[in-house]
């Protein structure tokens, strides 16, 4: 095999959250190795418009610049439409397909649009993933339940809709995303580390049991990468993290990616296994 | 091209791995220095590298000779000009129970696979240290992780090196010298051909993926870990093992 060869030619992946950060890294890349991509994504401004209502109602209107930044986030329609015509202009086709990852129905329907426009799916990247930071004492069932339920539901539902053609076609490459976080904790994130370490189980323990089927299961923990989520951090608390960082720096999302298309082009004996992609933050 | 304009020096070159790793390498556009023991085998290996003549040399390397390690990086910093990636592949298997294991084996074993990666790293850090880049990657093992019946002295050596690794991670990648390990399964090399057939078919029948691993596979976990597509990963251990716990 040479480094010039598409190497996921004829394939078909799934990225979930492939409208930014990691995701749309990860689209970009397994596009360029040759895949066609569907590029999922949560929101559309209608909805964020909508939740920005309820929320004003519930008398935070001051925060109106902040609100205008999560309404901008929540934007990811166009972002993952944006996403979808870069990969075009690579010669690969794309779709992007709406759904929020914590709802099986919308992920069933999902996974329709994506055979019905494809064919089936070969390569599966559980991605989606949210925070809702507090410390434990002011965490909130609901902060607790959102964060499980986009980060853990959200990797099983997927997961389950896609399995069924894997098993069929007996082959199957299927990375999620998982955290630094879940490996080590994190103050005023009980709700993310436990999703996050969550997929490290539902990793190893997909991996025994697809096995056999021509289906890996891997996971990939970056640590603290260049992405909006991080760009939120206090540039006081990013010093300290900085500090720890053996590499003296933050990851790119391209880097993460680039495991990615390792473990699904290359990566055919690798099974059940967790890459620590953190700068030796955590080792 | 993934490894363009990199210079590696891979040790253990003759044979199985290291000879997947060396061929590997060249076609990825790296320009290699192969070293063993064994000369002979060597100018086989490089042989079979056809179409990349220009960008092979090889030396004659016991990696536990330090003087033999210093040639070894000083002929490959006159032809190349520079060293980027550190293959510490080299290693050996004495097996024996415990009760029955020969001073000499354990000697051998932890010589060869884990001082000989100690020296090539004391050898080889320097030069990366200076051009203030540089990847050090080394093979550890199943063995290492989860112990195995026979092997004290070859799982004490391969788990030595997962903490040489996380140390070194540490100590070297502040100063953008990145260190992480591969831990592979039972792979398709002449160091397992020895395994009687009994004990293989139930080390494959309990692996996961239900096959042996082939030397690409590790080949190419090497590549992957030597490019810039993992430039942040520092301090891991990558296992290539069909998803086979000991």
């Amino acid at each position: 095999m040479n480094g010039n060869g598409k190497k996921l030619e004829g394939k078909v992946a799934l990225v979930t959250g492939g409208s930014r950060g990691i995701g749309m890294a990860i689209a970009l890349r397994l596009a360029q190795e040759g895949a066609d991509v569907a590029i999922n994504y949560q929101r559309t401004k209608e909805q964020a418009e909508e939740v920005s209502k309820l929320i004003d109602q519930m008398g935070i209107k001051n925060e109106l610049e902040k609100l205008a930044l999560l309404i901008d986030n929540m934007d990811t329609r166009e972002h993952a439409k944006e996403v979808s015509r870069k990969i075009e202009s690579m010669g690969r086709h794309s779709i992007i397909c709406q759904a929020n990852v914590s709802d099986a129905e919308q992920v069933w329907r999902m996974r329709d649009e994506v055979v019905r426009q494809f064919g089936k799916i070969d390569v599966l990247i559980n991605n989606a993933g949210i925070t809702r930071d507090k410390s434990f004492a002011k965490m909130t069932p609901q902060m607790w339940s959102e964060v499980l339920s986009v980060n853990l539901d959200g990797t099983f539902h997927c997961t389950k809709a896609v399995i069924d053609g894997m098993l069929e076609r007996k082959y199957g490459r299927i990375v999620n995303i998982s955290s630094v976080i879940g490996r080590m904790g994190n103050f005023g994130q009980a709700n993310y580390a436990a999703s996050k370490a969550g997929i490290i189980g539902f990793t190893q323990t997909l991996a025994k049991e697809f096995a056999s089927k021509g289906i890996t299961v891997n996971a990939i923990a970056p640590g603290f990468i260049e992405t909006d989520m991080v760009r939120s951090i206090s540039s006081e608390a990013m010093e300290k993290v900085l500090a720890q960082i053996p590499l003296r720096r933050l990851g790119q999302p391209e880097e993460v990616a680039g495991a990615v298309a390792y473990l699904v082009s290359e990566g055919d004996y690798i099974t059940g296994q967790v890459i620590d992609i953190n700068g030796g933050l955590y080792i | 091209m993934r490894l363009e304009n990199k210079v590696a020096i891979i040790t253990g070159a003759s044979s199985g791995i290291g000879k997947e790793t060396a061929i590997l390498f060249c076609q990825e556009g790296a320009r290699i220095t192969a070293t063993s023991r064994s000369v002979e085998k060597l100018e086989q290996v490089c042989k079979e590298i056809s179409g990349h003549e220009e960008k092979v040399i090889y030396v004659k390397g016991d990696v536990t000779n330090r003087e033999e390690m210093e040639e070894v990086l000083r002929k490959t910093i006159d032809t190349f000009g520079r060293v980027d990636i550190l293959i510490n592949n080299a290693g050996i298997t004495q097996d024996a129970l415990v009760t029955k294991m020969t001073k000499e084996q354990w000697n051998n074993v932890i010589n060869v696979d884990l001082s000989g990666a100690f020296n090539c790293i004391q050898v080889v850090a320097p030069y990366m240290l200076e051009q203030g880049s540089g990847v050090i990657i080394n093979a550890s093992s199943i063995s290492g992780l989860y112990g195995n019946i026979g092997q004290v002295n070859y799982a004490s050596a391969k788990a030595g090196l997962i903490g040489m690794t996380k140390t070194l991670a540490k100590e070297l990648g502040r100063k953008g010298v990145r260190v992480n390990a591969v831990a592979p399964g039972f792979i398709k090399t002449p160091m397992t051909e020895t395994v009687p057939d009994k004990i293989m078919n139930m080390i494959i029948e309990r692996t996961p993926l239900r096959r042996m691993g082939e030397p690409g596979d590790v080949a190419h976990a090497y590549l992957y870990l030597a490019s810039d597509d993992a430039k942040f990963i520092n301090g891991e251990v990558l296992h290539v093992d069909g998803g086979l716990v000991l």
